[in-house]
């Protein structure tokens, strides 16, 4: 019953998404459909979070790391209602709240400003911290690409996390392989990942970041986790949804034209 | 006089304001000892967080606090803070997050350990930005007074600190008035607008150029960003000539910030004192005399304006 629901919701997000990139005129439709199963789960099965209330200090946060996948957010903060869905269509458009990457100062439901990769895992440690001195029990979800994981600062922040005990932090790792300019093996290698992340003294848990039960089970475990941060590896794959984006890293950066945001749409609809 | 460093005035009214405000958090990146946040770290153990030597993090992690509701003061060197600069520019300025950015050990004034300690484009780094406000004080009453100033700032603030002891050129009853210059010495013929720790240096110029009949005006500008607009266009418009006077790079600093005021206005003119090259290790005077900003050539620079 959930899981069928979260597939439905999922369904109508990677529709959103090639709407929104195709009316944009440029984007990143790959890093998108790649992690919206995982962002659809967290928010309509886990997030303590009011739609209507996207300020409340009690609830849960979510920070983007990989801004660039902001499509994805914005279609699940609409379909919430946090945003207008008929102001999806201005993304990346002149005077509109929809930026190009996350702007928390313009657009509800952002929580961190993000967009230089690498940045966003310090923030949400921050708001972490921040939960554990002041006695809060929100918890901190953070979504991070493999890409960036290549930045020092995504390891800066792995060996402080760990320090400080941060149970309620939980990363997921987004891992589709690509990036902008090719496989992630042949630009960077990160390879053995899961192994670096438990080195880092990191609960670990590695899935298929398509398969909703397996999402929300590891979500689940995850808050069972005491005095210790979880990274979630979903492996994942690039462009996911669409047969002629998966897998290929010139759908990174790309959209679709009129014609292949059509055909996109359709076969989203056409698939179960 | 000894004096005292305007990081450990800096230190003790953090640790002070700490019992007054739960809300005030600390991260240092393994320089507490240096940047006095020792004294808040040993008050308030559970609020002090030693983020290790990875400002980039230390950083985002300090804007995390902040948008969670928190007033974090970010410690380290100048030159180690601020030259995570795209960090601050996305997390802290961008966010919008009320970080508290503290740097000392800024400008050659540090001495014996050279060039790699020395924060020398901090302030033009940080000027750049917004929504970012630049104090630096010139004395520890200055000092205290600001930081009580800035843990009620509603946004991100870089403040800019010495190692060294200064000597007070403030009162002990003053008022610090965020964005305002303060007038330290009357003068008719022409102003020395200085900040931080060389403020006194200017002072001591000044005394020099009465020597030599040239009354000057020295005002000290400890919020360089926003800059006091409205005392450099009085001076502009009667005096006319401006001298700035700073332990910073001679690119963006408050020189900068005072030409371009006074461009602007297209009355006045303008001369900087700051260091012009990379400097090096040595005793902090002998670095001020080497550097040009001890108070005999700062006098010199002065006559050279006003008989320009």
């Amino acid at each position: 019953m959930e899981i069928e629901k979260l597939k439905a919701i999922a369904k109508e997000m990677r529709v959103d998404i090639i709407r929104m990139l195709t009316e944009a005129g440029s984007g990143h439709p790959g890093g998108s459909l790649s992690c919206i199963d995982i962002i659809v789960t967290l928010f309509f099965s886990k997030l303590r979070y009011k739609p209507d209330d996207p300020n409340w200090a009690d609830r849960d946060r979510f920070v983007l790391s990989k801004g660039h996948c902001v499509p994805a957010l914005y279609a699940v903060l609409a379909k919430l209602g946090t945003l207008p869905h008929d102001e999806l269509l201005s993304l990346r458009k002149l005077n509109s709240r929809m930026q190009g990457h996350p702007d928390r100062s313009r657009t509800p439901g952002i929580e961190a400003s993000t967009g230089s990769l690498g940045q966003g895992l310090s923030v949400a440690l921050g708001m972490a911290m921040a939960g554990k001195t002041m006695k809060k029990d929100y918890r901190v979800y953070c979504m991070i690409s493999d890409g960036e994981s290549q930045a020092g600062q995504v390891w800066e922040a792995a060996m402080a996390a760990p320090k400080f005990k941060l149970d309620n932090l939980c990363v997921l790792l987004d891992y589709n392989k690509i990036q902008l300019s090719g496989a992630v093996r042949d630009i960077m290698n990160l390879e053995p990942l899961a192994e670096k992340w438990r080195a880092f003294n990191w609960n670990v848990m590695e899935i298929d970041g398509h398969d909703f039960g397996a999402i929300l089970k590891a979500l689940n475990d995850a808050e069972k986790v005491k005095d210790k941060p979880t990274l979630i590896l979903c492996h994942t794959i690039k462009g996911k949804g669409v047969s002629f984006m998966e897998g290929k890293w010139e759908w990174h950066g790309k959209s679709p034209n009129r014609e292949e945001g059509e055909r996109a749409v359709q076969e989203i609809l056409a698939r179960n | 006089m000894a004096g005292k460093a305007t990081r450990t005035a800096f230190g003790e009214t953090l640790a002070r304001l700490g019992a007054e405000n739960p809300r005030i958090v600390v991260l240092d990146a393994d320089l507490s000892k240096s940047t006095m946040s020792d004294f808040f770290a040993s008050k308030f153990p559970d609020r002090f967080f030693d983020m290790g030597i990875a400002e980039g993090n230390m950083v985002g992690a300090g804007a995390g606090m902040a948008l969670a509701g928190m007033i974090p003061f970010i410690c380290s060197f100048a030159t180690f803070v601020v030259g995570r600069f795209e960090q601050i520019r996305m997390s802290v300025g961008y966010s919008r997050a009320n970080v508290k950015i503290v740097g000392t050990h800024c400008g050659i004034g540090i001495g014996p350990d050279g060039y790699s300690q020395m924060a020398l484009e901090d302030i033009a780094l940080m000027r750049s930005l917004p929504n970012m406000a630049v104090v630096q004080p010139g004395d520890a009453i200055e000092a205290e007074r600001a930081v009580e100033y800035i843990a009620r700032h509603d946004g991100p603030v870089f403040l800019r600190l010495t190692r060294q002891n200064l000597n007070d050129v403030n009162p002990p009853d003053y008022k610090f008035e965020f964005g305002k210059g303060v007038v330290l010495r009357p003068g008719r013929d022409m102003t020395i607008m200085a900040t931080g720790g060389v403020v006194g240096n200017a002072l001591k110029a000044a005394a020099l150029l009465a020597q030599k009949q040239v009354d000057a005006q020295v005002v000290n500008i400890h919020t360089i960003k926003p800059i006091d607009r409205d005392l450099i266009g009085r001076v502009a418009y009667s005096q006319g000539k401006i001298l700035t006077v700073e332990d910073h790079g001679i690119v963006g600093g408050l020189g900068s910030a005072v030409a371009e005021v006074v461009a602007e206005l297209g009355r006045g003119r303008v001369k900087r004192v700051a260091v012009e090259d990379y400097a090096e290790s040595g005793d902090p005077d002998g670095l001020y005399k080497k550097y040009g900003l001890s108070e005999d050539n700062i006098a010199a620079k002065a006559l050279e304006l006003l008989h320009d």
